[in-house]
């Protein structure tokens, strides 16, 4: 198991060797990494790669999608992360030797360079990755990561006590990031004497699905100033009660991540009169938030010509990826919400617009993300 | 073969349109087949060659430290990797046919390989131009490289007198003739293109010779210490032992006799199935042993990488006997000999057209086989 745990990753002087301008000169035109992954898939210079160390079961999920806890030695070069940041971890799927690559979350308290991160996952039923993740990957196995990304981050510490409260509002999987948040306070020595509270309100579909049941039952109990409200099953999401346990919510620093139907009741509980949205609600999501992109009662002109296939078909206003796929096109797609790069293609000719900003663009040649781009006229893409 | 005779295309060895549609179908289910059945075999068997090539470097560029008993071993290393990495990988990487691994190592936007020509500019006039308009004399380029000629429809001048000395000067210095190529000096020269055009790729192609030239003539001879010189000549000459076997390879591909050229006209309004027949017309393969198939990127297989360009060559062994079994039931010529016939006939080809005339008509010959031999002696 040591073997497993120590990582062999050159660091110090090597390390600093094979990151230098005369290695990356050297290696040229290939990386410094693609001559070390040949020979120990833990070695890198740059990229970061990590090894399954175990899987931990969290829910036994008969009837309901099983959760795991992979806890990964990350190479060298990993930079550490902020508690509430994702990965985007690429998997090579046995049989097909197809690397997907999806974005998960982390479960543990803010890493430093070089140390263990644990991450938690659901299995889909038909998921691809987070079946093979949760289901069939063995310590030993080798992921390649992403350095840590995300604005969805903890903007507290105990080294800079304020005394707001905090609010994590979650549902389902969507308890990592905020659990992440809630680990680094109580293991940066969080315990309430700086006068703020945390309340830690989660939605889970049934006890027997409730992950970190254990853990979060502990936090509950140690007098700590952090408050765990634990619903399941018809115990949905109420404003009401809500307002009851933080009063001033919506003045509150909240972050809140979870499954859409509980995203809508929550945004609606922190819009006010005017239709605003408090700036307090921070938010993150673990399915693409933008599916369909023109404005109700917009229409799309323009035809989208998929040029490595021949085919083509009338702009609907989705996303050029979901109109590849209605064509029986299979691009690759990763996040499928604009993060991780796998969709890119060249339009080499054309309108689109970029579902995220709104922005518009006709250059020619252009590298674009698929999934959140949308024809905005005639375009020709390179698929 | 009985399908209702309409209209018999001369160029096309006499089929008809719908024998060319038929055999189109044909090719698109092996190609079919082939997809279906990508996966790991063809991931490991790239990592295999990936993980060879990058112990033979290794050890050719250590070899260098040991004088004298050294050179020569460190000098074969470096040639087979410099090889390995622009026919086997680098080729068949840059034509996409690994991109279905999801691997950025093996990814055709994000690849580039050990010569001076920039991968980017090469994937246009290679992948984009000379797969597309392949043996179209006037629109692919390969067609002589602008600098030869190598089929009668090239209008003959007295500078071609010089066709074999070009030739040998294009295989020596053969990765700079790659790099330039996309330059179209000869469409420069004739005005169909603008110099200004090509100022968008000095940037990439300058960076490239740079970093290239870094490597080989100043730091890897300069960590040998006083050995420089020799480090020097030794990677100059794997250098030139890659670009001799590549030129070659290449040459043996598209130039020996019996491979047909088309003109602009014949090929307007291309169906698929016509395509398939140009590509299928105009390459000729190698036969050969295993390591030479390896170490020709499977070029050697030409035919099949012309009408498969995608699809990772280490299948084009394998799907070659149907390609030729194809061939003859369609009466269709399968050009392919030993690399020492293929090279001859390459060389007649350059010599032959130094000088003017020459025929370009394949005879319209039909079976198998039975194009070898070539109306050049007219
Ligand atoms: C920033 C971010 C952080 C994330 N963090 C986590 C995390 O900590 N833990 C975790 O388990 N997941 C997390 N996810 C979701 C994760 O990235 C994958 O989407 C999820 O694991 C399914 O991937 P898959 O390959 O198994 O499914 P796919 O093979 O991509 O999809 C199969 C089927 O599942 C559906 N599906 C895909 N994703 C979801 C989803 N998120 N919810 C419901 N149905 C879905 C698809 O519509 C499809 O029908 C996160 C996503 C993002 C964007
Ligand atoms: S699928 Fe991740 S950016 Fe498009």
């Amino acid at each position: 198991m040591s073997a497993l745990i120590s990582p062999p990753a050159p660091s110090g002087a090597v390390g600093r060797l094979l990151r230098s301008r005369l290695a990356a000169a050297l290696a040229t035109p290939h990386t410094v990494d693609r001559y070390l992954e040949r020979f120990n898939p833990m070695w890198a210079a740059h990229e970061v790669r990590a090894r399954i160390v175990s899987v931990h079961r969290e829910t036994a999920g008969q009837d309901t999608a099983p959760v795991a806890t992979l806890t990964l030695q990350p190479t060298s070069t990993w930079r550490g992360h902020r508690a509430g940041q994702h990965v985007l971890v690429g998997v090579e799927l046995p049989g097909s030797a197809k690397r997907l690559t999806r974005a998960f979350s982390i479960s543990s308290a803010a890493s430093a360079p070089g140390e263990q991160i644990t991450l938690t996952i659901r299995a889909h039923d038909e998921g691809q990755v987070s079946s093979y993740l949760v289901r069939e990957a063995q310590p030993g196995t080798i992921l390649h990561l992403s350095q840590a990304q995300g604005e969805f981050t903890l903007v507290e510490s105990p080294a800079t006590p304020t005394n707001n409260h905090l609010l994590f509002i979650t549902g389902g999987s969507g308890i990592t990031p905020a659990m992440s948040m809630v680990r680094t306070l109580l293991r940066d020595g969080y315990d309430g004497r700086a006068g703020r509270k945390v309340t830690f309100l989660h939605f889970a579909r049934s006890p027997e699905d409730q992950i970190f049941a254990e853990e979060l039952a502990g936090i509950a109990a140690a007098d700590n100033d952090v408050t765990v409200h634990l619903r399941h099953g018809d115990q949905v999401f109420s404003e009401f009660e809500l307002r009851r346990l933080v009063p001033d919510h919506r003045n509150t620093d909240t972050w809140l991540c979870g499954p859409a139907g509980l995203v809508d009741l929550v945004r609606d509980a922190y819009t006010d009169g005017e239709g605003e949205l408090s700036p307090r609600l921070r938010m993150e999501f673990f399915k693409p938030a933008v599916a369909r992109t023109a404005q109700p009662g917009e229409t799309v002109e323009g035809e989208v010509s998929f040029t490595r296939s021949g085919k083509s078909a009338a702009a609907t206003g989705a996303s050029l990826l979901e109109q590849a796929e209605e064509l029986g096109l299979k691009p690759e797609f990763g996040c499928r919400m604009g993060i991780c790069f796998s969709c890119t293609r060249t339009k080499t000719a054309g309108t689109v617009r970029n579902v995220l900003t709104g922005e518009e663009s006709s250059l020619p040649d252009e590298e674009i993300r698929i999934c959140v781009t949308s024809a905005a006229g005639d375009c020709h893409i390179d698929l | 073969m009985t399908a209702t005779v309409t209209e018999h295309d001369e160029k096309y060895h006499g089929l008809t349109a719908e024998q060319i549609e038929k055999l189109g179908e044909e090719l698109d289910a092996i190609r079919q087949r082939v997809i279906a059945d990508l996966g790991e075999t063809d991931a490991a068997y790239l990592r295999k060659v990936v993980t060879t090539q990058r112990k033979l470097e290794i050890a050719g560029r250590a070899l260098f430290y040991l004088p004298v008993v050294g050179w020569v071993p460190a000098v074969a290393c470096l040639s087979v990797s410099k090889i390995l990495d622009n026919m086997e990988i680098g080729h068949n990487v840059m034509h996409g046919q690994y991109d279905f691994l999801g691997d950025p190592a093996f990814n055709s936007r994000m690849f580039d390989w050990d010569t001076v020509c920039p991968g980017e500019q090469w994937k246009y006039s290679h992948n984009y131009i000379h797969h597309t308009f392949t043996n179209i004399v006037g629109k692919d380029r390969d067609v002589g490289y602008g600098i030869l000629r190598m089929d009668p429809e090239q209008k003959w001048h007295p500078y071609y007198l010089g066709n074999p000395l070009y030739a040998f000067l294009l295989m020596t210095f053969f990765e700079w003739g790659v790099a330039l190529h996309d330059l179209e000096v000869e469409n420069i020269v004739s005005g169909k293109r603008k110099l200004a055009d090509n100022k968008p790729l000095y940037p990439g192609l300058m960076r490239k010779i740079r970093k290239q030239a870094l490597k080989d003539y100043v730091l890897f001879p300069a960590l040998t210490g006083p050995l420089f010189p020799l480090t020097f000549a030794g990677n100059a000459v794997a250098n030139l032992v890659r670009n001799v076997w590549a030129f070659n390879i290449i040459f043996c591909g598209h130039f020996p006799a019996g491979v047909a050229s088309f003109s602009e006209e014949e090929t307007e309004n291309e169906t698929r199935g016509h395509w398939y027949l140009r590509q299928m017309l105009g390459s000729a393969n190698i036969k050969g042993s295993k390591l030479m198939h390896v170490m020709s990127g499977n070029l050697s297989h030409q035919i099949e990488h012309h009408l498969f360009p995608d699809l990772p060559a280490r299948r084009y062994p394998e799907i070659a006997g149907e390609v030729q079994e194809i061939c003859e039931r369609y009466g269709l010529p399968y050009n392919t000999g030993r690399l020492s016939q293929q090279l001859f006939s390459v060389f007649r080809k350059i010599v032959r057209y130094s000088f003017p005339g020459g025929t370009a008509k394949v005879s319209p010959v039909r079976g198998p086989g039975s194009v070898t031999e070539d109306s050049l002696a007219a």
